[in-house]
């Protein structure tokens, strides 16, 4: 049984259909991060989860229950929002506990969760104040508390670290993973168009676009073998290069082909029948070119180099065009210097052109 | 080495532009001043030194003997009461009226912001039209209304008048200032588990304290000073302080009694004044915020 059941859903604004027949299926206990540009609709199907938009058609179904008509307190659901969302003129506590005090919880008990949960994210001594009294990752972490004291079995995130700055975003991703180990069977929905946050919280992705779900998957899998184009190009940082090219015959078997660049793909794990003459987009991550004085493909020139610490990103260049390729931070390289690439094939993606499928 | 120096020469502060702007806002402010020291002084004074005609003049035996009866004392028509009926009778109105205004503006301006009704912004554009659309036009078929359902010239009837006329106004304002907040808080009240009035009174009316000020003032002002609307809907025992001061001043026989009639319009004037000097700056920031017409 499934925690979370998103089943052939359409939501509507007005007129327009936002998604038709949409479905996904969560498990209890499982960090799930919809990742996708602003727009993707991803928000929107966080809130026709959370119960706070009505969908046109379709069911959602909580706990192994349908909940597609309940209102968002019966859900069982808590949810935390990016503006934090704290009542400005509740103190901390009379903030955690508001829901409860709406159920009609007896006081002890309302007490001993707000205690707990106040410890659990080291805000005890923030209970007294106003939300204005409190600093942004304050807040957030506050706003985290609030959603803890439902004790509910499906966590709502919506971009819940986008207003804080670098640092803090770093501190509490690491404490909402955290959160989730403790928490055991808790599934979490995590909304969100940071990608790292999505690589390291998630058990499985939701790329999405445009409204429709691009891939479903773990980080690995996302980040290793991209469905497509789109998915391909939006994980990964620097951004993996892309090559268009054709797949020609040699020797019975297939090869990568552009310009005077070849690549012979014996080890490349193919989903489905490449055809001699099949116009292909090929894509290689930076940190999967090596640089070598005698490589696969020469006559690169370096445009420029960004040293980031512990890699570097080199960009360089031939007539051809240019690639990204990120090496260790203590390589020697400067402007102007010559050098050549080894592509490691068990690595690439190869996308259908047209399509932009991976094939 | 000597500290450096900026080069040239000073700017000067005092010059005939800035003499000119200060010469035109001493006078502006005096032109508006003058009329309130007439009155102040007017006020202060027996009838025999308002006979010797200096307008300007200090009083020379000054005696408050114009208040009290303005207050007490003088005549309405036939009976001689001074303006204190009216006064309490303004008060009677205003109360009920500027609570009951507010209580429904807030709570229109709530639905429509939060609750996404079908049709919100079609009822909000009739409302907003009612605004512009001029009050005599409303007068006789009101009055037809009130006289069929049987309260015409009562409490209730001005109050319900008041209310009224108050709604597109403050459900503007109200709904202006709501938009204004993060939806998220209304979403994250609802999966708290709060309906329409808990959200409301927890949530949203602890937040609303600014423009409860705004409301009040314009309320306040707009609704102490009406005329129109008082002397047609309030009947005779519960005309307000304005219907009254018209009948002191126009209604006195013989010789004109201008110190009484001085002290009674300043007596009328004195809430909307007090209000606008207690709250000046909520009423500015309220009017910008708000952006609606004072």
């Amino acid at each position: 049984m499934s925690a979370v059941s998103v089943r052939d859903v359409s939501v509507a604004f007005e007129a327009v259909r936002v998604f038709d027949g949409l479905t996904l299926d969560i498990e209890e206990g499982e960090f799930i991060v919809l990742l996708g540009p602003s727009g993707c609709g991803k928000s929107t199907l966080l809130n026709a989860i959370a119960g706070l938009l009505d969908v046109a058609s379709g069911q959602i179904w909580i706990g192994g229950r349908n909940v597609t008509w309940e209102e968002p307190k019966d859900r069982g659901i808590a949810m935390v929002f990016q503006s934090y969302a704290l009542y400005p003129r509740m103190s901390v506590k009379e903030n955690m506990s508001f829901g409860l005090r709406m159920a009609k919880t007896p006081k002890p008990e309302i007490e001993k969760r707000v205690k707990q949960a106040a410890e659990l994210l080291q805000i005890t001594h923030l209970l007294d104040r106003r939300p204005d009294q409190l600093s942004g990752g304050q807040r957030q972490r506050v706003a985290i508390g609030r959603a803890l004291v439902r004790d509910a079995a499906v966590f709502l995130f919506d971009e819940p670290l986008s207003n804080l700055d670098a640092k803090l975003r770093n501190e509490l991703r690491v404490e909402i993973k955290r959160l989730h180990a403790r928490l055991g069977k808790t599934t979490m929905v995590y909304v969100t168009h940071d990608q790292i946050e999505a690589m390291t919280l998630a058990d499985r992705i939701v790329v999405m676009k445009d409204q429709k779900v691009q891939q479903i998957g773990s980080p690995g899998e996302i980040y290793r073998r991209p469905a497509n184009l789109f998915v391909a190009g939006f994980v990964g940082s620097p951004q993996m290069n892309f090559i268009k090219g054709r797949i020609e015959e040699s020797d019975g078997s297939p090869e990568f082909v552009a310009g005077r660049r070849r690549l012979p793909l014996a080890g490349y794990d193919f989903t489905g029948h490449p055809t001699a003459g099949q116009d292909v987009i090929l894509g290689v991550r930076p940190e999967h070119l090596d640089i070598l004085d005698i490589g696969t493909w020469s006559g690169f020139t370096i445009d420029i180099v960004e040293p980031m610490g512990a890699d570097m990103v080199i960009w360089c260049s031939d007539r051809e065009g240019s690639l990204q390729v990120r090496t260790g931070g203590n390589t020697k390289a400067a402007p102007g210097d010559r050098l050549s690439l080894r592509v490691d094939v068990a690595q690439v993606s190869l996308f259908d052109a047209e399509t932009g499928d991976r094939i | 080495m000597s500290a450096l120096e900026p080069q040239g020469r000073r700017p000067r502060h005092l010059t005939i532009g800035r003499v000119g702007v200060y010469a035109f806002l001493i006078t502006a402010a005096l032109f508006f001043l003058l009329p309130l020291w007439i009155m102040v002084v007017t006020s202060l004074k027996p009838m025999d030194e308002i006979r010797l005609g200096n307008i300007l003049a200090l009083p020379a035996a000054m005696t408050i003997e114009a208040w009290t009866k303005a207050w007490s004392s003088a005549c309405t028509g036939l009976e001689c009461n001074g303006i204190s009926v009216g006064f309490w009778n303004s008060v009677r109105i205003l109360i009920p009226s500027v609570i009951l205004s507010i209580a429904a503006g807030a709570i229109n301006g709530y639905a429509l912001s939060f609750w996404r009704v079908k049709g919100a912004n079609v009822m909000f554009g009739v409302l907003l039209l009612g605004a512009f659309i001029p009050y005599q036009v409303f007068l006789y078929p009101l009055v037809r209304i009130f006289s069929m359902s049987g309260i015409y010239n009562s409490l209730t009837c001005i109050v319900i008048v008041h209310v009224i006329f108050g709604l597109p106004t403050m459900t503007l304002l109200f709904r202006n200032y709501y938009a204004g907040l993060p939806i998220e808080l209304f979403k994250a009240a609802r999966i708290d588990g709060g309906g329409f009035w808990t959200i409301f009174f927890r949530v949203m009316l602890p937040m609303s304290t600014p423009m409860l000020v705004v409301a009040t003032i314009l309320q306040t002002t707009g609704i102490w000073n009406d005329f129109i609307f008082g002397l047609t809907f309030a009947g005779r025992e519960n005309l307000p302080m304005t219907v009254q001061l018209n009948n002191i001043v126009h209604s006195t026989q013989g010789e004109r009694a201008y110190n009484v009639d001085m002290a009674a319009t300043m007596l009328a004037a004195l809430v909307p004044l007090v209000v606008y000097f207690v709250s000046g700056r909520w009423f500015v920031r309220g009017i910008a915020a708000g952006a609606v017409k004072g």
